[in-house]
């Protein structure tokens, strides 16, 4: 009994384990070995040759990074001064933080919908421009990198927004206002002491919105199509619409290595920039 | 002053571009025309009463209802037990298994959305049901294990260790003593996880098939055909949901445990 005592965390640990294990680290290594055994002959890197260099997959992939690295830019430049000013300004902190929370609770689908009623043709963006006679006639601006773009700033912004509220409110107001009283201007403050003490909630913050970006499944359906494609869809697209079981494990496996490198890299710049640490 | 009053202009306009477009599709529910307009014309509540008479969406809602919390349940059994022996035991690899409790939330969903139809349904013939189930209890562990760790590290153990020399068990102390004292704590993230099953779209995606179905993909597939204010009206009731649950989280356990 007393061997059971002593060893009873494996056996708080030993369900969660397997159950991990069965339904995801066993099958996650099976696509890895998959991919480099495409003809079920010996191990060859063919798979991912293949695919690197079709012209589509660059295409997608290049499309993929680019729209997650400016949605990133994006949010960063819309939420900071937003932070800012519920961090250190505010009088409805909380409400304006429920506010943020509501749209990150509402299903993706509603929200890129939400695009397809505002950027159709006969939405109320056509009908603006149209009546402001910079259009002929309404056209549609769906379907393309514009549109997924301002689905994804909508979808990721609140994540940017909440990671920097608390990093900017753990700054001392004293360290600004001492910053100010030697002589520093509004600008020089902000560059030198606030910019550098919330890098780590911009990196936070950026790693979520990229990877949300590049994993995101939902918007780029809705609001990409089948003309704009990205990693994600394209995975769908080989699995689901083609059957082509390798090259939408080829996909993933790439996916995975991007948003792995990325998240990694972004760390350890903020480590480097952080003063703190 | 200044500087802060046109910080605050921007702040408005970045909660316009959140919160608008929801509005928008809010209004656009009670219009009286066959297809999505904003501004509506007219005011109508047909197509409330249209949502609530389709079995399409009233079937899958079930169905994702019965997932969320049923997945919860199962992410609950498998972690708290987990997340109580990486605090309270002493044992090599430690962070090893905590980094494979956190797994999940570490692969992009739509992938694994994939393999798990790749080599668990496919290779074991499941049913829809049950691999629903699965795939949305693994996206729930991490948020068990990230909330319930970071509750049970701010736990004095000397508690247990007292009750447990005045006589009580270990399973008596666990639900007893432990339990209790991490209430909200799991409260929290039981939360989260059903509101990210709820929602989620890119596992279930790969998951559902023929005759089972879950909202958000149920809506996907609508959208991709109709285009009328029967779906804002169904957006409509999930987001009035969604408010009723932020408030009733807001009372209880405060919106800031939660994200």
């Amino acid at each position: 009994m007393n061997w059971i005592k002593n060893k009873a965390w494996i056996f708080m640990i030993l369900p969660g384990i397997l159950f991990l294990a069965v339904f995801m680290l066993i099958p996650l290594c099976t696509l890895l070995i998959a991919t480099f055994f495409p003809n079920e002959g010996a191990f060859s890197l063919s798979a991912y040759g293949e695919i690197v260099r079709s012209t589509y997959f660059q295409q997608v992939f290049v499309r993929s990074i680019k729209l997650s690295i400016l949605s990133t830019l994006v949010c960063a430049v819309l939420g900071y001064p937003a932070a800012y000013y519920i961090a250190k300004f505010s009088k409805n902190k909380g409400m304006l933080m429920a506010f943020a929370v509501f749209p990150m609770f509402t299903s993706p689908v509603i929200r890129s919908f939400s695009w397809m009623v505002i950027l159709g043709k006969k939405g109320i963006v056509n009908k603006l421009l149209v009546s402001a006679g910079l259009f002929a006639k309404p056209q549609s601006l769906l379907y393309n990198e514009f549109s997924i773009t301002v689905g994804f700033v909508q979808l990721f912004l609140p994540l940017m927004i909440l990671s920097l509220i608390g990093v900017l409110e753990s700054i001392p107001d004293d360290l600004t206002l001492a910053a100010r009283n030697l002589g520093c201007t509004a600008m020089e403050t902000f560059v030198k002491i606030t910019l550098p003490l919330s890098v780590s909630g911009l990196v936070t913050g950026s790693v979520l919105v990229f990877t949300g970006c590049i994993t995101a499944y939902t918007t780029p359906q809705l609001l990409g199509g089948t003309d704009t494609r990205v990693l994600s869809t394209m995975i769908y697209q080989y699995a689901m619409s083609l059957g082509d079981w390798i090259n939408a494990s080829v996909v993933a496996v790439i996916m995975i290595i991007v948003t792995m490198l990325i998240s990694s890299v972004f760390n350890a710049v903020s480590k480097k920039v952080n003063p703190l640490t | 002053m200044k500087k802060s009053k046109s910080l605050l202009l921007l702040t408005i306009l970045v909660y316009f571009f959140l919160i608008g477009p929801l509005v928008i599709i809010m209004a656009a529910s009670f219009s009286d025309t066959n297809y999505l307009t904003f501004p509506g014309k007219g005011f109508t509540l047909k197509w409330y009463a249209q949502v609530l008479t389709m079995s399409s969406f009233i079937d899958s809602a079930r169905t994702s209802i019965i997932v969320a919390v049923v997945s919860t349940l199962f992410a609950l059994a498998l972690g708290l037990p987990a997340a109580y022996a990486l605090n309270r035991y002493r044992f090599r690899g430690k962070e090893v298994i905590k980094t494979v409790f956190l797994s999940p939330v570490l692969i992009p969903v739509i992938v694994l959305g994939f393999i798990m139809l790749r080599y668990v349904v496919n290779a074991f013939k499941m049913p829809v049901m049950p691999s629903l189930l699965i795939g949305h209890t693994l996206l729930g562990i991490p948020y068990v294990m990230r909330v319930v760790t970071a509750a049970l590290s701010n736990f004095d153990f000397a508690i247990e260790e007292a009750a447990g020399s005045l006589g009580a068990t270990k399973v008596y102390c666990f639900f007893n003593i432990i339990l209790p004292n991490i209430k909200s704590a799991i409260a929290s993230a039981s939360i989260m996880a059903m509101i990210n099953s709820f929602n989620n779209v890119s596992l279930s995606a790969f998951l559902t098939g023929p005759g089972v179905n879950v909202l958000p993909i149920e809506m996907m597939a609508y959208v991709e055909y109709h285009f009328d204010p029967t779906i804002a009206a169904l957006a409509t009731l999930l987001m009035v949901a969604t408010l009723a649950v932020m408030l009733i989280i807001e009372k209880t356990l405060g919106l800031k445990s939660v994200v």
